[in-house]
Formats: structure tokens, C-alpha cells, sequence
């Protein structure tokens, strides 16, 4: 580690990437949703509530804000939010499955300033995206962002969760962002929410991680939002601060104001607190039990006697917690099989407990539309 | 456009930079470009607000106190600054 994320480790006065969930409502179920969502929650937070968490966001200078759900575009007061957010300087990126962009949305959309969307697609073709998003996904998103190229939007984000189907597509949607105009971002795709399950048949294979970080290497304008820091374990570092930021440098709120490690951790063991505790959102992140414990320095455990941990620092907590593993293990996609090994290991001796999430908001799956086989003898 | 850097010219922060304090120094957000940077020291960030009331960058590093063997590397940060157009030419100086 250099200097620099040595003290960011130590945790900031405000994090630097802020994600915060307006709604846990969705229209589609995609199978590796992080926040298992799809049905709004009773508790969400009021219009007015919203207001108060962006004053709280301004006063500590949160510059900007990662905008998330569920479906944010849901939400009845979208717009008055997103105009508030921008009114008090704090700018917003938000991501969208493209359901609600309509010609009048983008236009509105285009008007604003501070304002960054980033549009959800997990294939280049409707076989690959549909399978993983829900049937005529595609054909939406490509609708949506041919809105937001008549709107004259400007440069949007072309989002993919990497998975073991799509991830040897990555030309073909660099192409496909070039043909937006828009910039092309890839995630690592983790095993929360939904995807606690989905994770394990479709997270990519170790060739595949190695083919996709010579390509990420090449190409550093390409956005990862620092996911695959687990990569950088195989040589030169890839762009970004490569560490795990949880409670150090981002954070999540959720949409009933409870605050999160990170967005992949909705799990009650990395709950920090909540927006509605005193002192609000602030208290929480400067002073949180949970928080002050992240920013400790890390044991390097398992993976201790390995030459590259200063490379990766042990990967991705919420990948090793939600695949049974201890945090303290290797990641599961350690890039030397240190990681299957663990996994293998658990099994041989009775099988990975894995967490379930604390708080599923999917929706209940196809009541009177499912066809349940009955045999009558 | 952003201007290549030129210590003996009058530097400022772009207008729609901000910064926050950090304890490694402060973070600086471009709500122009949306840039994201680090500066790296408390001094550098003395420095960088202080580009404003001095008539050079080369002034200001004389003014903040810095000795001359360290001139380099904040000179070096500064360029970087100013390529990312979070430092501005200060016309008005």
C-alpha cells in the first residue's frame, strides 16, 4: 500500500463514494441484485426526510452521490430529489435499469447539470441480458438509450456486471458505448442479495478473470469503480486505489435510512447504524463501533504468507462473507486458487454456511402465474 | 483547455473546485470535468489557496515557506493540477 491509502484506510471526515438507495421497489427481479430487490418498503424514508439526509450530505461536502435502488426512478419525487441533491451541490450519479427513460424523461434529464446516469446491461444480445435481467430488458435499455441520445444527454455510463456469460464480450460492448457516445463501466459481480445464490453458477471462471484484467490493463479509461482490485494481484496494479473501502472511503445508505459498510453488505453484521440515530448520518460515519473497527489495520490472516497481499490486501469482504468464508480467508476469486481452495475446503468438511440477507424485499414469485405440477393419483 | 503549468505565472483554483479538509491533506472535486484528486499534504493545500494572493506560483512557494529543495515536487504537483484544469491562469492578477 502507498502512503496515500495507507491513511485512507485510517477513514476520512466524509466518504468519498456515497451510495445511497432511494427505494427497495423494482419492476424487474435480476438475479444478482445486491439488494434483493423488489417490493418498495412501508419505512422508506419521506420526501422530507430525503431533504434533510442532502442538507446533512452538503454540510459534511459530499461532492457527489451514487444514486441506487431498487428502481430510484420509482420513486414518485425522483426529480424533486435529484433537484434538491443538485440545488445544494452535492452532484448525482444515478443508476437505472432505463424503465422510466422516456423521451420526456431524457429530455429532462438533459436539462439538469451535475447529473450522471449510469444504465444497467448485463449482454450484448437479448439472450445474454435477459436471461440475467428479466424477458424484453434488452430491447428497454437499448429504447432507453436511444432517448438519451436524442435528448443530446451527453455522456452517459454503460454499466455490465461481469459474469461468466458476458464477460467475453467485452469488444463488443466497448463498441456499443462508442456508438452512445457513452463511457463503458465494468463491475465485478458479487455474491450479495440474490446473487448470494446466482453467484456461484455464474461469477466468472479464472481464465476468464485473467483475460479480463489484461483487458482492463490496457484500457484505463475504462470505468471498474475499483471493483477488481483483487486483479492486481497478478502484476501491475490496476488504475484505482485498490483497497477495500468498506467504512473507510464509501458507505451505503439504505432506503430506510440505515447505514451500511458498503453497498454489497446489506447484512445486519455490517450495519453501522442509522440516519435517524443522533448526530445523524455524520455521527454514524465518523464514529460508528462498527466503522472505527473497519479502519483498523487488517490481519492479513490466511493470506499472510502470500508475496501479492500488499497487492489486493485480501480482496473483497462481502464476496467472503456471503460465500461462508471468514473475512479474514482468502477472496473467493483470488487469482492464485487460494480462494477455491477455502471454498473446497468448507465443503470436505460439511458444507459453507452461507448468510442469508437480513432484509429480502423480492418479490414473492409468480402467484397464480406459475404453473405448479400437481399429480393427482 | 487546460494551460500547461508555468511557475513564474499567477495561478488559482478553478472556480467550481471545491476542497475538504482530510487528514492526509484535502480532497478537490471538479464540478466542472468531475474530476476526483488528492492533495497530498497539508502543505500542498496551504499552498494551492494561497496560489490566489500571490502575483507567481513561484511567490507563493516562497511565501508559504517551503524550502527550496521541496520547490520540485510541488511544482510537479501543481502541474498536475493544472492539467486536470482544477488550477486556473489568474487573469486578474
Amino acid at each position: 500500500m502507498t502512503a496515500l491509502t495507507d491513511q485512507l484506510a485510517e477513514g476520512l471526515n466524509s466518504p468519498i463514494c456515497l451510495t445511497w438507495e432511494w427505494t427497495y421497489a423494482c419492476d424487474l427481479a435480476c438475479v444478482h441484485c445486491l439488494s434483493s430487490s423488489g417490493r418498495r418498503d412501508p419505512n422508506e424514508l419521506s420526501t422530507e426526510q430525503m431533504k434533510a439526509v442532502v442538507d446533512q450530505l452538503a454540510e459534511m461536502q459530499v461532492f457527489y452521490v451514487n444514486i441506487g435502488g431498487g428502481e430510484p426512478m420509482l420513486r414518485p419525487d425522483f426529480f424533486e430529489i435529484v433537484e434538491y441533491c443538485v440545488a445544494k451541490g452535492v452532484g448525482v450519479k444515478f443508476s437505472t435499469n432505463g424503465g422510466r427513460i422516456t423521451a420526456e424523461n431524457a429530455k429532462r434529464l438533459a436539462a439538469m447539470d451535475y447529473v450522471d446516469i449510469q444504465i444497467s446491461l448485463d449482454g450484448v444480445d437479448e439472450v445474454t441480458n435477459d436471461a440475467v435481467r428479466g424477458d424484453g430488458t434488452y430491447a428497454r435499455v437499448r429504447t432507453a438509450m436511444d432517448h438519451l441520445r436524442d435528448a443530446d444527454f451527453g455522456q452517459f455510463k454503460l454499466s455490465v456486471v461481469m459474469t461468466r456469460e458476458n464477460v467475453e464480450q467485452v469488444d463488443a460492448y466497448e463498441a456499443l458505448a462508442a456508438e452512445y457516445g457513452a463511457e463503458l463501466r465494468l463491475t465485478r459481480f458479487r455474491p450479495s442479495g440474490r446473487g448470494i445464490d446466482s453467484w456461484h453458477e455464474l461469477h466468472p471462471t479464472q481464465a476468464q478473470q485473467i483475460e479480463l484484467y489484461n483487458w482492463l490493463l490496457a484500457r484505463p479509461h475504462v470505468l471498474t469503480g475499483d471493483s477488481f482490485f483483487h486483479l492486481s494481484a497478478l502484476g501491475e496494479p490496476l488504475p484505482g486505489l485498490n483497497l477495500c473501502g468498506a467504512g473507510r472511503v464509501v458507505c451505503l445508505i439504505d432506503p430506510v435510512g440505515d447505514v451500511y459498510a458498503c453497498p454489497f453488505v446489506l447484512h445486519d453484521n455490517f450495519k453501522a447504524g442509522s440516519i435517524h440515530d443522533e448526530g445523524g448520518f455524520a455521527a454514524v460515519w465518523r464514529s460508528s463501533d462498527l466503522f472505527t473497527e473497519l479502519r483498523e489495520p487488517t490481519n492479513p490472516g490466511a493470506c499472510g504468507s502470500c508475496g501479492s497481499y500488499d497487492a489486493c490486501g485480501g480482496g473483497c469482504m462481502a464476496t467472503k462473507f456471503f460465500t461462508g468464508l471468514p473475512l479474514d480467508a482468502p477472496d473467493p476469486e483470488c487469482v492464485f486458487g487460494h480462494g477455491e481452495a477455502a471454498l473446497a475446503e468448507l465443503e470436505a468438511n460439511g458444507g459453507a454456511v452461507r448468510p442469508t440477507v437480513s432484509a429480502d424485499h423480492s418479490k414473492p414469485i409468480g402467484v397464480g402465474k406459475k404453473r405448479i405440477p400437481v399429480s393427482i393419483l | 483547455m487546460a494551460t500547461d503549468f508555468d511557475a513564474d505565472r499567477a495561478w488559482r483554483l478553478h472556480d467550481r473546485v471545491a476542497l475538504r479538509p482530510e487528514p492526509f491533506g484535502a480532497l478537490a472535486y471538479h464540478y466542472g470535468n468531475r474530476r476526483l484528486t488528492f492533495l497530498r499534504s497539508p502543505d500542498l493545500v496551504t499552498l494551492v489557496e494561497s496560489l490566489e494572493t500571490q502575483p507567481s506560483a513561484r511567490a507563493a512557494f516562497d511565501a508559504a515557506g517551503l524550502a527550496a529543495t521541496r520547490w520540485p515536487s510541488f511544482e510537479k504537483a501543481l502541474t498536475s493540477l493544472a492539467a486536470g484544469e482544477f488550477l486556473v491562469l489568474d487573469d486578474a492578477a
